[in-house]
């Protein structure tokens, strides 16, 4: 059975590309369960797909604790613990990430002993972030080796059809040039035997202890405890004022913004990054379109260059 | 006959879809709203000639379902967890009525602390108010319970609402291979809706709040309605079979996997259910003789089919993926009530809770779990239930709890004053 663990920030399409490799995989002949997991949040909070297939009717539910193919769309989650992203890899699991760093770098930093291979971000280009999925299903699709060109085609036709053939166009030709990047290592993902019942690590089980409900009751032991959640790092779009076209009308982006991350001084309407989560509302209710939405990483890079020369 | 990947919520959408429902009371709720999400937008492209009514609330929801079941029409609702319990006073109520509709749950863990991810609570508290239910491990079972629930809920033997479960994210959000009925032959099975004598018209009408003094008439009425429910048994077997006959699916009232010369066998509900076939694959390859029964049909409870299945067994795992406060899984009480002084009932009856808010069941437990019921078995002591639970899990949790006793501190030194 083959076990493929997307991980993405929630709008980066993870769910979708796991479709389209869900489907793929189907198309090839093959059983298939494809599931995305997330929380309440939404845009730009971290979240993972998963797609098993197999050849035989796939009993395995849930959390893929060894994965054999690992996709990271957004490389900024590696180090975020609540994502998981390397949750259970081993040597046989192989690392996709779309990144700007090279894979020695990778190699170095996560110092891991699975294959690691590297798809060039295009985190800067605020067009091609869309097509984040397609990249990496594409690329998938050929490490896996067992999905053809075509089959990926007729996966990304389908399950993108409802938004128009100028779209499905455009993701074929991601997809595809991925596709084929990865003609050398064609085939490289390999699938684990399933655990066997006579040697297996026992669970670590524990008798729950009582404890007085000053304890155990889940209660949160601080006011306004939100402020200390920097979900600031979840964004991929930056929300950008331009104050020469922002005509000071002092309440629609502040009151539009689900997050309560634009506050108003004297008129002046300002956007408190460390919880802006990039969903993008003020860009779209703002009268005058005095607001730009940037790449993030785009942005970040623009801060560090004004930090050194400033 | 088409297949193709749907997930549980699209295959319950299919479900009410093929069954030709005239009428969908809805109120959204995660992980739930994909259903009526779906059912609308056919609705909305003329795919499907039903109407479609969002209400205020699930208890409404509940009651327009059950009025518009008794005024002659065929009904279908969704709701899950928080969802259900707000409209259990009308539950109870409506299936007083004796009113026929199907009502998908798709079950999530119940607040407090709030979560979304799955297990069985919810629908364990709508177990004793006269809804009949299924409950389903895959996406492909989803469809199917949904065409025999309406059956089920009209059949005159029973007339009783009928609930389907599905749980969530493992199965609402998970696609999987699903065959699709022909239109025509889901229609065939399902039928006409014939509301009979319940049909109310303006110029006959019928009042079904009906007020009862002095214990006996009180008494009649529910125990009709625990008559009903306990022909479902006999019904659903003939359904099922009917069911098996024309798709050629077999979805019996308990599902029984490498049972028959199995010394231990697991019991358990819903979609960890397939987690627990793999586990029994796997053992049966290192020379266990372990089995697993798993109830589709848990109202009416198959008290008499678990007794045929279980007789002469060594040890039976129980895994619920529920608890009642002060008592422990439910599935294990019944399962104890339906085998207690049975000659042949298994001396050995294991209690397991795992699976509470999603909390994953690793292969590793499952093995550990036919280990230690094969130890009960030898040493014929039971042990106590058992709370799936890791080491490794209390250390997450103690981290938790040291955040907030940091935070307790400092609101406490603060005199309580906090501002930021």
């Amino acid at each position: 059975m083959y076990r493929i663990r997307f991980h993405g920030r929630g709008g980066q399409g993870m769910k979708t590309a796991s479709r389209i490799l869900g489907t793929a995989f189907f198309l090839e002949g093959y059983e298939v369960q494809d599931a995305p997991r997330y929380g309440a949040e939404r845009r730009g909070a971290p979240i993972f797909a998963y797609v098993r297939a197999d050849h035989q009717p796939i009993n395995e539910r849930g959390v893929i604790t060894r994965p054999d193919l690992v996709i990271v769309a957004d490389d900024s989650l590696v180090p975020v613990p609540a994502a998981g992203v390397l949750n259970g890899i081993d040597s046989h699991t192989v690392l996709l990430i779309n990144t700007d760093e090279s894979t020695e770098t990778w190699k170095h930093r996560l110092n891991l002993a699975c294959e690691i291979f590297t798809l060039p971000a295009q985190a800067q280009d605020r067009d091609e972030l869309r097509f984040i999925g397609a990249t990496c299903c594409g690329a998938a699709a050929r490490l896996l080796g067992v999905i053809s060109r075509d089959t990926l085609q007729q996966a990304i036709s389908e399950e993108l059809a409802e938004l128009g053939d100028a779209v499905v166009s455009k993701n074929l030709t991601r997809a595809l040039q991925a596709y084929d990047s990865m003609q050398q290592h064609q085939g490289c993902v390999q699938t684990l035997p399933q655990t066997s019942a006579s040697d297996y690590t026992k669970p670590d089980w524990i008798n729950l202890p009582f404890e007085d409900a000053r304890i155990s009751a889940p209660d949160i032991h601080a006011s306004a405890n939100s402020v200390e959640i920097r979900t600031g790092l979840w964004r991929t779009l930056r929300p950008v004022i331009d104050y020469e076209r922002c005509n000071r009308c002092w309440w629609v982006c502040s009151t539009f913004c689900p997050d309560g991350a634009i506050r108003v001084n004297e008129q002046t309407p300002e956007i408190d990054y460390e919880h802006c989560k990039g969903c993008m509302v003020c860009v779209a209710q703002c009268p005058p379109h005095a607001i730009e939405a940037v790449p993030e990483q785009l942005a970040q890079q623009q801060e560090a260059e004004q930090g050194v020369s400033s | 006959v088409s297949r193709k990947l749907l997930t549980g919520n699209g295959a319950a959408a299919w479900g009410a879809r093929l069954a030709g429902t005239d009428y969908i009371p809805a109120f959204p709720i995660t992980p739930q709203t994909e259903i009526i999400e779906t059912l609308a937008g056919w609705i909305d492209a003329s795919e499907m000639d039903a109407r479609m009514v969002t209400m205020e609330s699930e208890h409404s929801m509940i009651t327009a379902a059950a009025s518009a079941a008794a005024s002659g029409i065929r009904v279908f609702s969704a709701t899950s967890s928080q969802g259900l319990l707000y409209a259990m006073e009308m539950l109870y109520t409506v299936s007083g009525w004796r009113a026929p509709f199907v009502l998908v749950n798709v079950s999530r863990g119940l607040s407090a602390p709030i979560t979304l991810e799955p297990d069985h609570n919810d629908i364990m508290a709508a177990r004793d108010c006269g809804f009949l239910q299924i409950h389903c491990s895959t996406c492909q079972e989803v469809l199917d319970s949904t065409l025999i629930a309406f059956r089920m809920a009209e059949d005159e033997r029973i007339r009783l609402p009928v609930m389907v479960n599905l749980d969530g994210f493992y199965l609402s959000f998970t696609r999987e291979p699903v065959e699709i009925p022909d239109a025509e032959l889901a229609r065939d099975f399902v039928g006409a809706y014939d509301p009979e004598n319940i049909r109310f018209r303006a110029s006959s009408p019928v009042s079904q709040a009906v007020a009862v003094l002095g214990g006996a008439p009180y008494s009649y009425f529910r125990y009709e309605s625990h008559l009903a429910a306990q022909n479902g048994v006999a019904v659903y077997d003939e359904l099922s079979a009917e069911f098996a006959e024309r798709f050629g699916r077999e979805h019996p009232a308990v599902e029984a996997y490498q049972c028959d010369d199995a010394d231990i066998v697991f019991v358990m509900l819903g979609s960890f259910a397939t987690k627990a076939r793999a586990a029994v694959d796997e053992l049966r390859k290192s020379g266990n003789k372990v089995g697993l029964l798993r109830p589709r049909l848990f109202r009416p409870f198959p008290g008499e089919l678990f007794r045929k299945l279980l007789a002469g067994k060594s040890g039976i795992a129980v895994i619920d993926q529920n608890i009642s406060m002060g008592m422990g899984g439910i599935l294990h009480a019944e399962l104890a009530g339906a085998l207690y002084g049975h000659p042949q009932a298994p001396r050995q009856l294991l209690s397991f809770i795992g699976g509470l808010g999603g909390r994953d069941i690793s292969l590793e437990e499952f093995f550990e779990i036919a280990a230690v019921t094969r130890t009960a078995v030898t040493e014929n002591r039971t042990p106590p239930p058992r709370l799936l639970y890791t080491e490794q899990e209390l250390r997450e949790m103690r981290k938790l709890q040291a955040v907030a006793s940091v935070e307790r501190n400092e609101l406490n030194n603060n005199g309580g004053a906090h501002n930021d």
